[in-house]
């Protein structure tokens, strides 16, 4: 049977992590390419970059970033941020990245879902949901709003209705994120995960609020998500990936234990 | 020098990739005139089995490697590399090289897990496989060692004697084959972290025979 995956997750802004990670004897690490290696040998399933850079022109420094990664680590990773076109998709595939993955851009344009897909592969496809939870009202059956721009704008779109649109129009993985939970590291948001999880086909990585590795097992079983992604408990070093998945491997949950 | 074949299906960079941090000198190619210069060939790919066979015979690709592994030359498939050696495959009814007995087949819709829920398809992420005898390319593996797969078929020899990797998704499947120079995994050691690279490392030093 498929392993759970534990997914670090590196935000860039220019070329550069946009909080430096603690690393080995304190080490402030800022170059993504050291992180990910750092990762890679702690035994993360894939990684995932999240390219925050402002400026289109600062593009190719991503690609860049995306190149040497490619050749540091031998697992897939994904690039997500800024990608609005299947152009913008096939430069970052070229440079060696598994996945792409798409947030507000795939609220704005949907089917840039489906020609992703077409172009590339259903699997190489993730749709990022960055969601809130709201009063249920008629276009909100769920209670679970698609927010965008950091959770700045609610865009009346139901999540659960939104995960399974993308579903159909071909995106091989969700990336389900809690704006509630994220950044709290008070444990992943189970319900919406539990929601998500269970009404659509295709894998749920569960995103925000990791903060002890009690909460990865939460998400992983109760939750029924295939994945979790994690950031701020293993940048400050409170954890390393190995001492988590020991964690989840001593309490039935299937990890993969050797790399 | 190692032969990346190149027809078209999917990025093959990550292979080289691989490669050169094995220190393998290697090059990627899609000329059916150079395949006689490489001493050993990798056959990768991703996508779809209709179009990749269409782009193999419209480089006569199809025939070239063919007789590569007549000749009894290394050969590695991988993924789609692998389906495509097979007699058939499921995917768009397609007739594949028929290097080796067999079709390749879709995992059942119905498939579920221990507690009863509907496995996911296609088959992504990590999963273990099982080797029950030695050979020299799987050789040197940890006893536990997961592969990374995507896939929604999976090949079914004629021959289970052919099978040297088992991995299980609902159902037991064909994850490896092995038959005298020829081996070919369904997962992808590319991007299998030490495992992986430990299979293409055995493979770059392999002389060929099968050690049965």
């Amino acid at each position: 049977m498929l392993s759970k995956r534990i997914i670090p997750c590196l935000d860039v802004r220019d070329g550069k992590l946009t909080k430096g990670i603690k690393f080995k004897g304190n080490i402030d690490i800022g170059d993504p390419v050291e992180a990910a290696r750092e990762y890679y040998e702690q035994g993360a399933d894939e990684i995932v970059f999240y390219d925050i850079t402002a400026s289109s022109d600062a593009r190719n420094i991503m690609l860049d970033v995306v190149r040497r990664v490619a050749e540091t680590i031998f697992i897939p990773f994904s690039v997500g941020g800024g990608i609005r076109s299947v152009e913008d998709m096939r430069a970052v595939i070229l440079a060696g990245a598994e996945k792409i993955s798409i947030h507000s851009e795939a609220v704005k344009i949907p089917a840039l879902i489906e020609a992703g897909a077409k172009a590339f592969g259903n699997q190489c496809v993730v749709l990022g949901m960055d969601v809130k939870k709201v009063a249920i009202r008629p276009e909100i059956p769920s209670g679970y709003e698609i927010v965008i721009h950091g959770g700045r704008i609610y865009t009346g779109r139901d999540a659960l209705q939104w995960a399974q649109e993308g579903e159909s129009r071909g995106a091989g993985e969700i990336c389900l994120n809690s704006i509630d939970a994220d950044g709290t590291q008070g444990g992943y948001e189970i319900e919406l995960t539990q929601l998500v999880s269970s009404q659509v086909k295709i894998p749920v990585i569960a995103s925000g609020g990791a903060g002890k590795a009690e909460h990865l097992r939460d998400v992983l079983t109760e939750g029924r998500a295939d994945a979790a992604l994690i950031a701020s408990i293993v940048h400050y070093r409170t954890h390393t990936i190995q001492d988590l998945k020991t964690y989840l491997h001593g309490n039935g949950v299937k990890v993969r234990m050797q790399w | 020098m190692i032969g990346i074949i190149d027809y078209k299906a999917g990025n093959l960079t990550s292979v080289a990739r691989a490669l050169h941090y094995l220190g393998e000198p290697c090059e990627v190619t899609d000329d059916p005139e150079l395949l006689d210069s490489f001493d050993r060939i990798i056959f990768p790919g991703v996508g779809a089995a209709g179009e990749a066979m269409i782009n193999l015979r419209s480089r006569e690709l199809d025939r070239r490697l063919r007789k590569w592994v007549a000749v009894g030359k290394p050969t590695l498939g991988i993924c789609l590399g692998t389906q495509v050696i097979f007699e058939r495959s499921e995917e768009n009814d397609t007739t594949c090289l028929g290097i080796v007995p067999g079709s390749v087949q879709r995992f059942p819709g119905n498939l579920k897990d221990r507690d009863g829920r509907f496995l996911k398809i296609p088959h992504m992420g990590w999963n273990r496989v099982d080797f029950p005898r030695v050979h020299p390319v799987f050789a040197g593996l940890p006893t536990d060692a997961e592969f990374y797969f995507v896939h929604s078929y999976y090949p079914a020899p004629a021959d289970e004697r052919w099978v040297i990797g088992w991995s299980d998704y609902g159902l037991r499947f064909c994850a490896a084959i092995a038959h005298e120079n020829l081996v070919a995994v369904q997962f992808h050691p590319e991007k299998s972290g030490g495992p992986g690279l430990q299979i293409l490392a055995n493979f770059c030093r392999w002389e060929g025979n099968d050690a049965q």
